[in-house]
């Protein structure tokens, strides 16, 4: 399993928790909004980026488990 | 044999391909009986299924803009589980778009008959037709017309008008769906998209007006007549609205694939020197005259060409406006129409409107060329929906297609052109604001 994060713009208001607990990936944009260095997720960031899903207060950082190739 | 019936009681001559739609349009709505008198009864389907191979087959692609092929958008509605419902987009947001206004006020019954056809067609139990509830005058002769058609006993599917606000978004196809759920006309991040789950959860179809007016015919006279006109990759006529400097400006129908000059000097030619055309509407681009000439109405060879089709919209700017004040002013149009839902388009486009605006008429206060290049990266691709998208393709063509403005503009604060009236009109002009 690859997984791949993905930012819900309208759930989103800026609180920044995901930067905060994933800035190998998510830095935040001059009004407080996440960018996205790319949304595939290195292996070993995998736990880093659950944790950030979680910890989202508006629950905007999403998370998509998608299946290897090897199927 | 690709018809679907009889063969109706005046089939176009092949010479004469073009109108299509707009054939026998008068200055007042047609009703049904004059409509029939031109294209013959509605069709009959023999097999609800039908309407669907024959209009994959015809290679017809949605009106509205964004050009999806309409009939395997209607063979995945129709795949999807439960009921099924069909929205008729008559919601012309675009300003400077009058082409699904103008076929919902002249031939209201070649859009309802598309209706009815692709609400069988996907087995759909309801079917919504909208437009802006601020047409009033619109929405009463269209309820006339579906009047006239309930005593007909045309449609088995009842069609339910509903009027939904005139804001710029609002016709984006997720943000009907979701007012006819109930929610504000606002778009929804997706998926599901309203072919998955869309109105009251069921699989939607959502066809704009004049797609659906197609429909209509190609039930009628079938897929090959399609094709007989336009490109063999690009099939069919379209309607097109040209504005700003031309003789006659207006709604035309023409085969898909005219080239952008001859659309021009089918609506009178220049009306003065030209500089440039807007082609695609606001989310569209602006090219120079000498570019865009040749370039053919289709979606490929525009976005070839570094802009997009959209609704068929051709903005005719003359050489003596000021280019960069045209797009600030839009640009701040559409800054104030964002739904307010997403953080980048909220605060971007704003900023790139207050750039743009510097730039525009101060010289480059709020950091002139830099700054707008600045910001477009920081708004694109990154809201629930194609608006913020659509702007930045309109600065990036601005900044392409006029360089020497923008740099002029830093160089000596304004230019000549910036006290011209706007060519490019928006909805509010009334109000006049820059």
């Amino acid at each position: 399993m690859s997984i791949t994060l993905r930012v819900n713009p309208i759930a989103c208001v800026g609180h920044g928790m995901c930067a905060e607990l994933l800035p190998e990936i998510i830095r935040l944009d001059r009004w407080g909004y996440p960018i996205l260095s790319s949304p595939a997720v290195p292996g070993p960031l995998a736990e880093h980026a659950r944790r950030a899903v979680q910890a989202c207060p508006t629950l905007a950082l999403l998370i998509e488990e998608a299946a290897s190739k090897h199927r | 044999m690709t018809t679907l019936a009889l063969s109706p009681p005046r089939p176009p001559a092949p010479a004469a391909r073009l109108p299509r739609l707009l054939a026998g349009i008068g200055a007042q709505p047609a009703d049904l009986r004059r409509h029939e008198q031109q294209h013959g009864p509605m069709p009959v389907l023999r097999r609800a299924g039908r309407l669907i191979d024959v209009a994959e087959a015809s290679g017809l692609t949605g009106r509205g803009g964004a050009g999806f092929p309409a009939g395997r958008k209607m063979r995945s509605v129709a795949a999807g589980p439960g009921s099924k419902v069909l929205v008729a987009n008559g919601a012309e947001g675009e300003p400077a778009s009058l082409k699904d206004r103008l076929l919902l006020s002249r031939l209201p019954h070649l859009v309802l008959d598309g209706m009815t056809l692709a609400a069988e067609a996907v087995g759909a139990s309801e079917a919504y037709l909208c437009v802006h509830d601020t047409e009033h005058g619109l929405l009463d002769h269209l309820d006339l017309a579906v009047q006239e058609r309930l005593a007909a006993g045309l449609d088995p599917v009842p069609i339910h008008l509903t009027g939904i606000p005139d804001r710029y978004v609002s016709s984006e196809q997720s943000s009907i769906v979701q007012y006819l759920n109930g929610g504000p006309a606002k778009p929804t991040f997706s998926p599901p998209r309203p072919h998955e789950r869309g109105v009251h959860g069921n699989p939607t179809l959502v066809h704009n007006v004049e797609t659906l007016a197609h429909l209509a015919l190609i039930a009628r006279y079938g897929d090959r007549w399609f094709r007989g006109a336009g490109l063999p990759a690009a099939p069919g006529s379209m309607l097109v609205t040209v504005s700003g400097a031309v003789a006659r400006p207006g709604v035309y129908e023409i085969e898909s694939g005219t080239p952008i000059g001859q659309l021009v000097m089918l609506a009178g030619g220049p009306a003065e020197p030209l500089r440039a055309l807007l082609v695609g509407g606001y989310f569209g681009a602006w090219l120079p005259v000498q570019v865009a000439w040749p370039v053919a109405m289709t979606h490929a060879s525009l976005k070839a060409a570094g802009g997009s089709l959209g609704a068929g919209i051709v903005i005719a700017l003359p050489a003596s406006s000021c280019p960069i004040a045209e797009t600030a002013r839009v640009v701040r149009y559409l800054a104030e129409e964002n739904a307010g839902q997403c953080g980048p388009c909220v605060f971007g486009l704003p900023a790139l409107a207050d750039a743009l605006g510097g730039l525009a008429y101060g010289g480059g206060r709020d950091g002139g060329v830099a700054q707008v290049a600045t910001l477009l990266p920081l708004i694109e691709r990154r809201g629930a929906c194609r608006h913020p998208d659509g702007v930045t393709q309109l600065v990036r063509s601005m900044l392409r297609a006029f360089p020497a403005d923008a740099r002029g503009h830093e160089r000596s604060g304004s230019c000549a052109g910036v006290g011209r009236s706007p060519v490019l009109p928006l909805p509010r002009d009334e109000q006049s604001f820059r």
